[in-house]
């Protein structure tokens, strides 16, 4: 089939502002919009620049607004989509050029949840017990893989871009209701800020738009309730 | 630009992220250049699991996952190496359960563990519970933890970074060059030690369980540089590539119990692998697969392709244990595999050979293992060699967990004792050259097209079988590509994000290993593991229980030297399963 493939470009050394490109692709119902972005780059013009590495919706590479919604290019299929499909960068973070945007802004937040275990405790000779029931607990967050899909469609991040977001506060949760840690106070100092998750609106765009199907706004339901019994 | 570190690691999957962990310990400045975020890189890709004998669901010995190892390897494998594995990634193992990896537990709060491939218990008696696992992302949680590790230890980090160039002078390590993505400027990077750790170059085959990202660099440039690959010709097939696509389905289904039939329905591996069936090592599985669809009994209309049955398994067992490959069926082919049989055939998955190393992560540079001062590798890029001619599922990520440790703590100590060399500007030269005569040609050939061919061609004429007669005509082919590439022309001339120069470079690196696989394995007249010879069937241990040494002399020639396997504690037998 045929498919009319609109990209929002921008070349920082040649534009002022996005503009739209139409370009005409020869497409199978089951190739993924990746497949046709690889297509125009290889054949029609090698200029085009996006991320990708492992094509299969793991790396966390290639998020793209798609017709409208935040998705993976390696994870959407064309018979999904129809024969025009529109591809920009994902918002609310600087535009480099095309599809690339800054991340630094999406990873500055999650490092600022403390993504990683603390415990001082020495810990045992062998592994430290946890019951399948309190590993199932956190299980949901360990999904993520930091592809900003969830941040980059909630429109409190687009108009406040100091707020953590969805993904930061998925990491902080998979910590806090991790049998094993101790960190959560340490945590709270982001997440109970202003910049934290009191910012959320509830407007289910990040559970909406995880390619992963983590409930994010369950789970940052769960650490606002965490923080407002635990801590005052 | 100009940085300098005591240690720079070269990649940030499992094996880099390791590393830099492990030397930032011992209190060495380190920094990581690498050229994804640290969370694209493709140990997020492994599924099943991080083989170790912890005996959490029944009993286990570390000198049974050695025996495997070296038999699974067909006897390739260096024994030292195997049994220095096979100890360590217990404790490895639990390190990771420290760091906060959420494994999967068992109902007493233990790891859980699960079968897998030519995992033995009793010396080959029956499969064993050996494959600790975390569902079916367990790659994904060691890239995370470590990763998690690497933040809160604040190591420096160099995100699109692509490395071009490593500078040896006078046989020592002394830097790197590399092209950062965002700005397309060349950055000297200064170091006491060095450690390569950037992975495998499955894109040099049309069908591959790899990213596209994994084009071979570091490898291209060493081997340029004059440095040999060992066991270049050990390219390991993984069985269920999902059809036609060839993403990776988790040699776990197979743990879980799945099954693989043919057309005619049967339960083939039975007559390859009578007592441990479709849990035989993948290059045992992957030939059988060969086999069915060359003798008819291949499925679907073109009867190219078979099975994974996983119908007759419990739901739960599928949706909890092996939800990711589960979508991936769903989402790719529309199969639900509760339901119906998944399509699938081998695909390109993992690099066995690689640059030599010592038991530290030393790079070595000849058959006497003299090393090169200050150069160090880990993972799938090293060769130490774990893995002999075939690697048991589940070694890779104990791999890079055990061998970039000790990489980093050697890396780190060598470089506390150690001077930093004088580099200038004019280091650059090679690699800005490099960069803007691909910028600056107006050849006709183009990027994809050569890519397309070589990828095509590698599949047809070196992966799962081989003969002489077809590997020459692959060094014919491969010596038209390598000219060809000489007249590429890119349609980006901009600095910023130029990521049409990045794939020209990389075809180049995909063109340079594919040379060294290549002659290597027309150069091995036996059948071991992978390489399957079908004018040498028989494994030839008078002749060939010996490494590879591939050293580049031009394009199409290159020159073999041999380094002896460390034998030990297992004789070399014949291989049954």
């Amino acid at each position: 089939m045929q498919v009319t493939l609109k990209i929002l470009r921008f070349d920082p050394a040649k534009d002022k502002k996005p503009h739209w490109e139409t370009y005409q692709v020869e497409a199978e119902p089951w190739d993924r919009v990746l497949d046709l972005l690889h297509k125009v780059k290889w054949y029609q013009d090698g200029s085009l620049a996006f991320r990708r590495s492992c094509g299969h919706g793991i790396c966390g590479s290639d998020a793209m607004l798609i017709n409208g919604r935040n998705r993976l290019a390696c994870k959407t299929l064309v018979k999904d989509l129809g024969s025009v499909i529109t591809v920009e960068p994902i918002r609310g973070l600087p535009v480099e050029k095309d599809l690339i945007v800054d991340m630094e802004p999406f990873f500055a937040a999650y490092r600022a949840v403390k993504p990683y275990l603390i415990n001082d405790e020495p810990p045992p000779q062998r592994e430290r017990l946890q019951s399948p029931e309190e590993r199932a607990r956190f299980d949901q967050g360990t999904k993520c893989i930091l592809c900003a899909s969830c941040t980059t469609s909630c429109p409190v991040f687009w108009v406040n871009g100091t707020y953590i977001g969805p993904a930061a506060i998925v990491q902080a949760h998979r910590f806090i209701f991790d049998s094993r840690d101790r960190g959560k106070r340490e945590r709270f100092k982001a997440l109970a800020s202003g910049s934290g998750v009191w910012r959320c609106r509830t407007a289910y765009n990040c559970t909406e738009a995880c390619p992963r199907e983590i409930p994010v706004t369950q789970l940052i339901e769960e650490v606002k309730r965490e923080i407002l019994f635990d801590h005052f | 630009m100009a940085h300098r570190h005591e240690v720079i690691v070269v990649g940030a999957g499992g094996a880099g992220l390791a590393t830099a962990l492990y030397a930032a310990r011992e209190g060495a400045d380190v920094a990581v250049v690498t050229k994804l975020y640290p969370t694209r890189s493709h140990t997020g890709a492994a599924q099943g699991g991080i083989g170790a004998a912890l005996g959490n669901v029944e009993e286990d010995h570390w000198e049974w996952h050695m025996f495997d190892t070296v038999k699974g390897g067909d006897y390739l494998t260096d024994q030292d190496a195997a049994e220095v594995f096979a100890k360590e990634v217990i404790e490895a193992v639990i390190e990771l359960e420290h760091m906060g990896l959420p494994f999967d537990r068992l109902p007493n709060g233990k790891i859980a563990q699960r079968r897998f491939g030519g995992h033995t218990k009793d010396w080959g008696k029956a499969p064993v519970h050996r494959a600790a696992h975390a569902a079916d992302r367990t790659g994904h949680m060691i890239l995370q933890t470590l990763y998690q590790q690497c933040v809160k230890h604040n190591i420096t980090f160099y995100n699109e970074f692509h490395v071009t160039d490593v500078i040896i002078e006078d046989g020592v390590a002394k830097g790197l060059v590399a092209l950062e993505l965002a700005t397309g400027e060349l950055h000297l990077f200064q170091a006491k030690a060095i450690v390569i750790a950037s992975g495998g170059f499955g894109r040099i085959y049309k069908v591959t369980s790899n990213a596209y990202t994994l084009t071979g660099d570091l490898q291209a440039i060493l081997y340029r540089k004059g440095l040999p690959l060992e066991d270049m010709e050990f390219y390991q097939f993984h069985p269920t590539g999902l059809y036609p696509l060839g993403i990776l389905l988790t040699e776990g289904a197979r743990g879980e119990g799945g099954i693989l039939r043919n057309a005619l329905g049967e339960r083939f591996m039975e007559r390859y692998a009578p007592t441990i069936k479709d849990l035989a090592p993948r290059d045992l599985v992957s030939r059988a697969m060969y086999l069915e669809v060359r003798e008819g009994r291949g499925c679907g209309p073109k009867k190219d392709h078979v099975l994974l049955d996983l119908t007759h398994l419990p739901p739960e067992v599928i949706e909890k244990k092996l939800p990711d490959i589960t979508e991936f069926s769903r989402i790719y082919l529309g199969v639900d595999p509760l339901k119906e049989p998944v399509p699938v055939m081998p695909t390109a998955h993992y690099a066995m050979g690689g640059i030599p190393t010592t038991l530290w992560g030393q790079v070595i540079k000849d058959e006497k293992n003299t090393v090169v001062p200050g150069l160090y590798a880990a993972g799938e890029a090293a060769c130490v060699s774990l893995h002999g001619a075939n690697r048991l599922g589940t070694n890779s990520l104990g791999d890079l967990v055990v061998f970039g440790r000790r990489a980093g703590i050697h890396a780190a100590r060598f470089a506390k004792d150690a001077d930093y060399h004088e580099l200038t500007e004019e280091h650059l030269g090679p690699s800005r050259e490099r960069i803007e005569r691909i910028k600056n040609s107006t050849g006709k050939e183009k990027v994809a097209v050569l890519r397309a061919e070589l990828q095509q061609s590698m599949m047809d004429n070196a992966s799962v079988f081989r003969t002489g007669e077809l590997l020459q005509k692959q060094v014919e082919i491969l010596k038209e590509l390598m000219d060809r590439y000489k007249r590429i022309s890119i349609d980006d001339k901009g600095d910023a994000y130029n990521t049409e120069l990045v794939e020209a470079l990389e075809l180049g690196y995909l063109l340079e290993v594919s040379e060294a696989l290549v002659h290597s394995a027309l150069n091995r007249t036996e059948s071991r593991g992978a390489h399957a010879r079908e004018d040498y069937p028989e494994r030839d241990d008078e002749n060939w229980l010996k490494h590879t040494l591939a050293y580049k002399v031009e394009d199409g020639k290159v020159a073999f030297r041999y380094k002896p396997v460390v034998l030990g504690r297992f004789e070399p037998k014949p291989r049954t399963y």
